[in-house]
């Protein structure tokens, strides 16, 4: 009781300290190691969560994000680094004292306990009243829409429900963190957006601060406040959903992300001022192409060899004689229609192809027809390739 | 079998031909004799021998002695193998090795050297009470040996592995993500035990017990030899009355009150299991 209260504490002043527009996070790691044998399956994770926010660790199986979850829970102790929760150094702590909730990918309901004792477990190992429970109990139910199904045990439950009850398990000790762990995977199509929808409003009503770990980059896009992209045991890249879509900050982020175009070359002439620098690349084809930098980013320099990225929603049609900073010429391989946009797929002259996202409601391409596109600068962004 | 295998009479017929061997074997060389002996019990229509054995308050005894016995050494097993079964479940993979080889050892030793082996630990001037006397714990030898106590040693040594290995198993398949999750929720490892562990391994111990008791009540070698004579159980009971009696009939009333109370017994549990299962 006592540790919760000031866990609590801790977390409002946190909270008030981040609306004061002082950076202190609500959940700080720091130079987080931890090898399994020869492999490093975190390689220094420095990460910070602020109060109150959702944030996605995205990254393809293996590039460390449920270790790094594990870690953060408690069940994995890291090699090296710290982990800070609401102020308090955590890293030595039991699982049991860090008091985070988790939704844990398959739920791990208790099988031989109701959803009611499922839901009163956290708070009966609190020592808390009969009377406090069943109220405790009772509220966080209709939170998640499941009054009336205190009796039943999860194997009769359909697996919405049981992630509710999970969910309601996990948050109804006013946890200080919830974690969630790929909870959505074993849901079909249609539940899962629904879920994800439910799970994103109730998040913002309680204010809960939440890590939610995935692999799929839309599931990421739709609940994010900021994603951490995580790639070989590393963070490659942390913003809001539009920077890592627009501004990607690494050829890897650029692929996982989102569709991309990529185009290869070196760095020619760079100038502009310090905050929008634009590069010029000649292409291996010979054609040269134009790029704004990522402010402060001083990684490239002439001669580099470069990813230049373009999203598929940014190359218009261009007509013969009209000017653009960048420019493909190709014809139509295919056009698929997806209800708001069509997808075409452009064979380009040069060798290599373009992928196009275009709304329904403009110009239609057939297949086989020649276009030209054109883009600017300020469309493109350009990584290192390496 | 792989669960592919073809339908139609291929499918039924080649699982049949495999099995019609020993099919033929277990029926002419157990079922035939079991039969056989059973039917003794009852020869002439007369339902006697059973009658002695349900009435005398001799047999009876006997009886009660047997069951209360082998439960005996059901609980104590019980107590002794879940420590057991829970550290190979959850030790490393070698020490899971060294615990395996510490069971297995003795469960290959032949029932009658581990007998005779503790006839030399047990006896008056066995290694147990030398040390016990050479300590100063105890001031005269203890009784260890050609009693109870010394039946109860010897068979639960022997029946030890019958319980670890059907515990162990069930501990086995225990989702590591309910433990994990329990301790996230705030449980200490004692209430992790208590409240998720022991309650979702519970059947699974039941099930080995209700295994070591069937197997415990016609045991025979180890109450003989340790007991000395002055352990009586239904087995020890029915070679009597082959050997020395020669009463056929009574001895198959015998075995088939044994028979019986084993599967009234496995039967109940197994119901009871199955309520007490009800979330799998």
């Amino acid at each position: 009781m006592g540790d919760r209260e000031i866990a609590r504490g801790d977390a409002d002043s946190a909270a008030s300290a981040a609306r004061a527009g002082e950076a202190a996070p609500l959940l700080a790691t720091a130079g987080i190691e931890r090898r399994f044998g020869a492999t490093a399956a975190l390689a220094g994770v420095d990460l910070a969560v602020k109060a109150g926010e959702l944030l996605t660790l995205l990254g393809p199986s293996g590039s460390g994000k449920t270790t790094l979850l594990k870690v953060i829970a408690g069940f994995e102790p890291p090699d090296r680094g710290s982990v800070t929760l609401a102020g308090r150094d955590v890293t030595a702590l039991s699982p049991a004292k860090r008091n985070i909730g988790m939704v844990f990918q398959h739920y791990a309901l208790f099988p031989h306990m109701t959803a009611e004792a499922n839901i009163a477990f956290p708070l009966a190992m609190r020592g808390l009243a009969r009377e406090t429970i069943r109220a405790k109990v009772a509220s966080a139910l209709t939170l998640v829409g499941l009054a009336g199904y205190e009796q039943r045990l999860p194997r009769q439950l359909s697996g919405g429900q049981q992630q509710r009850v999970a969910l309601a398990r996990a948050i109804v000790f006013d946890p200080t963190l919830l974690l969630l762990d790929e909870p959505f995977g074993a849901l079909d199509r249609k539940l899962r957006a629904e879920m994800q929808v439910e799970i994103k409003g109730l998040q913002r009503r309680l204010g809960i601060t939440t890590l939610f770990v995935t692999h799929d980059q839309e599931e990421a896009l739709v609940l994010s406040d900021r994603i951490a992209v995580m790639n070989a045991g590393r963070i490659a890249q942390i913003g809001t959903p539009e920077d890592l879509y627009r501004r990607p900050a690494t050829r890897f982020v650029a692929e996982f992300v989102g569709e991309a175009n990529l185009f290869r070359g070196r760095a020619g002439v760079i100038s502009g001022a310090a905050h929008a620098r634009t590069v010029e690349v000649k292409l291996e084809s010979g054609a040269s192409m134009r790029a704004v930098l990522a402010p402060g980013d001083r990684a490239i320099h002439y001669g580099a060899d470069l990813a230049l990225v373009v999203r598929p929603d940014r190359p218009r049609i261009v007509a013969a004689g009209e000017a653009a900073e960048n420019r493909v010429a190709g014809s139509v391989s295919e056009a698929v229609y997806l209800g708001e946009t069509i997808r075409y797929r452009v064979a380009l002259e040069g060798g290599g192809e373009i992928m196009l996202r275009h709304s329904a409601e403009g110009v239609r391409l057939a297949p086989g027809a020649r276009v030209e596109l054109g883009w600017p600068a300020a469309d493109m962004t350009a990584v290192l390739w390496g | 079998m792989s669960g592919r295998a073809p339908r139609g009479w291929r499918g039924e017929a080649a699982p049949l031909a495999l099995g019609a061997l020993p099919i033929a074997f277990l029926g002419v060389f157990f079922l035939l004799p079991v039969a056989s002996l059973l039917l003794t019990s009852v020869e002439g229509g007369s339902l006697a021998p059973f009658e002695r054995a349900l009435t005398d308050g001799l047999y009876v005894g006997v009886l009660i002695d047997t069951v209360r016995l082998a439960l005996v050494v059901a609980a104590i097993c019980l107590l002794l193998a879940y420590p057991v079964a829970y550290f190979l479940a959850t030790a490393s993979r070698v020490w899971t090795a060294v615990g395996f080889a510490c069971l297995l050892l003795p469960f290959l030793t032949s029932i009658l050297v581990r007998t005779y082996a503790w006839m030399i630990l047990l006896g008056r001037n066995g290694i147990v009470n030398r040390a016990l006397l050479d300590w100063g714990i105890v001031a005269e030898p203890l009784a260890l040996l050609h009693n109870e106590t010394g039946v109860v040693v010897g068979m639960v040594h022997v029946l030890l592995p019958y319980m670890v290995f059907p515990l162990y198993a069930v501990l086995l398949r225990v989702d590591r993500d309910l433990v994990a999750a329990a301790a996230g929720l705030g449980a200490s490892p004692w209430r992790i035990f208590t409240r998720i562990y022991f309650p979702l391994t519970l059947p699974g111990a039941f099930a080995g017990a209700v295994l070591v008791f069937v197997i415990a009540i016609g045991f025979f070698i180890t109450p003989a030899l340790l007991g000395g004579g002055r352990v009586m159980t239904i087995g020890l009971l029915i070679e009597q009355q082959v050997r020395q009696f020669l009463d056929w009939p009574f001895a198959a009333a015998l075995s088939a009150l044994l028979l019986a109370a084993a599967l009234l017994i496995q039967g109940t549990f197994q119901r009871v299991l199955r309520g007490e299962a009800r979330w799998h």
